[in-house]
């Protein structure tokens, strides 16, 4: 019997195991090997160089840019997002009417949520490619056109170096609100109603309630999105090769270290130079998601 | 509770809410319209991008730019055979194959995976677990470049059964994540029934604990199936010659910046989002259920 036990656990991980350990955890490994090597990726031989790949990643300007970028889209993604999720989850539980101070979900709650939260289901090239249709810089494109009814000036946005990543910014924001507000709107709706009514024999509004009670019952929840959000500002590439000029520009404007990392690996000959940049976003990546789970952790309030 | 009692406690509850209401705060009609003005401006930014896009899919490529509000003059329904002679169908198919083979395969193991992890104690449970739990975090840029040569060096570049593994390799860390926390909240003693009368460790998990999981099978399976549709990154890389959905859109906009045929671009476009869409606006309780609950974890 437990000979047959052994067998069958063995027998029940090990198809899946070899096909994680070939596709996820070796290529994982190799990067961090790479990264110390001068391999083109064309030819089979190289020779390890230290850390000249991350002392060169010092001086590449361009990847400065991307570094920049991918900041910036770090710092105003998931703020902007996580707050327009938060106001559209307030209005749709507070503007409800009856209900005490912010339970009873406004009349058209379902409606507003399925429309929302429809950009998630959508594959990233759709998006972008009606995006970089409707950004059209002519004056007949969609956004301008909308822009000449208010009399004003069309933009360049997409060919405009000063506004492409706001245009990036802009449509990320766009396709993510709807999933947070759901995320918020199913963690809310799980907060006991005693806790709201207690709120409101205290005397507090609508607005002081959302503030100190409701928010800070979503604290966790909150966290867990500036993460994941953190994560989707990190890599961006999909969006950027698909809408972008160039892609990347105008003016390398929206390089991010992803776009950096495909184009030096597969059409520049510097798969090592790339792995170095992998393992950078690699760190990266840990280190904000260790930060904002320690800064922001706030003692749970259980319930 | 009885009856009486409920609708004792709906009507004192009615009461309260009354008082709220009528004692303050006037301004809740104000506040409702208010909140309707704000909610819709937002759903109409969201909503018309994609009806555009389904109108432009009629329209020829010079109404498409020079009067971007206007329904087509004639509905140009010839723009959906060019855009399928520009190999969509093609697309349609690599991604119907890839899709149903990875779910399928991602499912099976992933949920033999779990069940095994969740319910037989053994040395290095914990530590096969904590690698799969680990992958969920790891940005794929790290791996592309050498995946590409492992990929390649196993003959399996744009190949059907090479983009099935790569897709369940990387769906399997949050499936067996999601379902090792489903499958420890299911009862034991129906399993351990089955195990009495004889029923292998085989049969239990096939006969038994499929059938109970059902619920987050169901779950992480549109979860999968979604992400396996629209996933981008990998296919773009290693299957360059056997474009799927995605991919193929994204050349399409590619090509068309040169040749111009945007209705043919706009047809694509309604192509890969009408079942998609149609699929959501059907179950959209469970898909937006499924995409949130790992999150919510």
């Amino acid at each position: 019997m437990h000979h047959g036990r052994y067998r069958f656990i063995i027998g029940f991980l090990l198809p899946g195991i070899v096909i994680y350990a070939i596709f996820v955890i070796s290529p994982f490994a190799q990067a961090f090997h790479y990264s110390l090597t001068d391999w083109t990726g064309i030819s089979p031989e190289f020779e390890y160089v230290g850390l000249q790949n991350f002392e060169r990643l010092l001086d590449d300007s361009l990847f400065h840019t991307a570094l920049k970028n991918n900041l910036l889209l770090l710092v105003f993604v998931p703020f902007a997002t996580i707050l327009l999720a938060l106001v559209y989850a307030f209005l749709l539980n507070v503007g409800g009417g009856r209900g005490s101070a912010g339970i009873r979900g406004i009349r058209g709650n379902g409606f507003y949520k399925l429309a929302f939260f429809m950009p998630q289901v959508l594959s990233v090239p759709v998006i972008a490619v009606i995006w970089a249709v409707i950004l059209d810089p002519r004056p007949t494109g969609l956004a301008n056109s909308v822009l000449g009814w208010f009399g004003l000036d069309r933009l360049g946005w997409l060919a405009d170096p000063n506004l492409a990543l706001w245009c990036v910014i802009w449509v990320l924001v766009w396709g993510s609100v709807g999933f947070y507000l759901v995320l918020f709107n199913a963690a809310m709706s799980s907060i006991p109603r005693d806790i709201f009514e207690a709120a409101a024999l205290d005397g507090a509004g609508r607005y002081v309630t959302f503030i100190r009670v409701t928010v800070p019952l979503l604290w966790d929840t909150i966290q867990t999105s500036w993460v994941y959000l953190a994560i989707l500002a990190l890599d961006a590439y999909a969006l950027v090769q698909v809408m972008t000029v160039g892609p990347g520009g105008p003016d390398n404007s929206t390089q991010v270290i992803a776009l950096q990392i495909a184009q030096n690996g597969f059409n520049f000959g510097r798969a090592g130079y790339a792995s170095a940049m992998g393992v950078v976003l690699f760190f990266l990546t840990m280190l904000i998601a260790a930060a904002m789970l320690r800064a922001t952790r706030r003692e749970r309030i259980e319930y | 509770m009885s009856v009486t009692e409920q609708r004792e406690q709906r009507k004192r509850q009615e009461q309260r809410d009354r008082r709220t209401t009528s004692t303050g705060r006037g301004g809740d009609t104000g506040i409702n319209v208010l909140s309707h003005v704000v909610l819709l401006g937002w759903a109409v930014m969201v909503m018309v991008p994609f009806i555009w896009a389904l109108v432009a899919s009629t329209k020829t490529s010079r109404e498409i730019f020079s009067e971007p509000w206007s329904l087509p003059e004639t509905p140009q329904w010839d723009n959906f055979s060019s855009a399928w002679d520009k190999g969509v169908g093609d697309y349609l198919l690599n991604s119907i194959i890839v899709v149903t083979g990875g779910v399928l395969l991602t499912m099976l193991l992933g949920s033999m995976i779990a069940y095994v992890l969740a319910r037989y104690p053994f040395r290095g449970n914990r530590a096969i677990y904590y690698l799969f739990a680990a992958g969920m975090m790891f940005p794929v840029f790290l791996a592309i470049v050498p995946l590409f040569f492992v990929v390649q060096g196993l003959g399996m570049l744009s190949t059907y059964h090479g983009l099935i593994l790569v897709y369940v390799a990387y769906s399997l860390p949050f499936t067996v994540f999601f379902m090792h926390a489903f499958f420890r909240t299911l009862p034991t003693e129906i399993a351990e029934a089955a195990v009495v009368d004889g029923c292998s460790h085989t049969g239990v998990f096939f006969r038994v604990m499929v059938p109970m999981a059902k619920p987050g099978l169901l779950s992480i399976g549109i979860f999968n199936v979604l992400g396996q549709w629209n996933q981008f990154v990998l296919p773009v890389f290693l299957s360059p010659e056997k474009p799927v959905l995605a991919q193929g859109i994204a050349n399409l906009l590619a090509s068309q910046r040169y040749e111009g045929d945007w209705g043919a671009l706009f047809a694509a476009l309604t192509i890969a989002m009408v079942p998609v869409v149609v699929v959501y606006l059907v179950f959209y309780r469970q898909v937006q259920a499924g995409l949130t609950s790992g999150t919510l974890k």
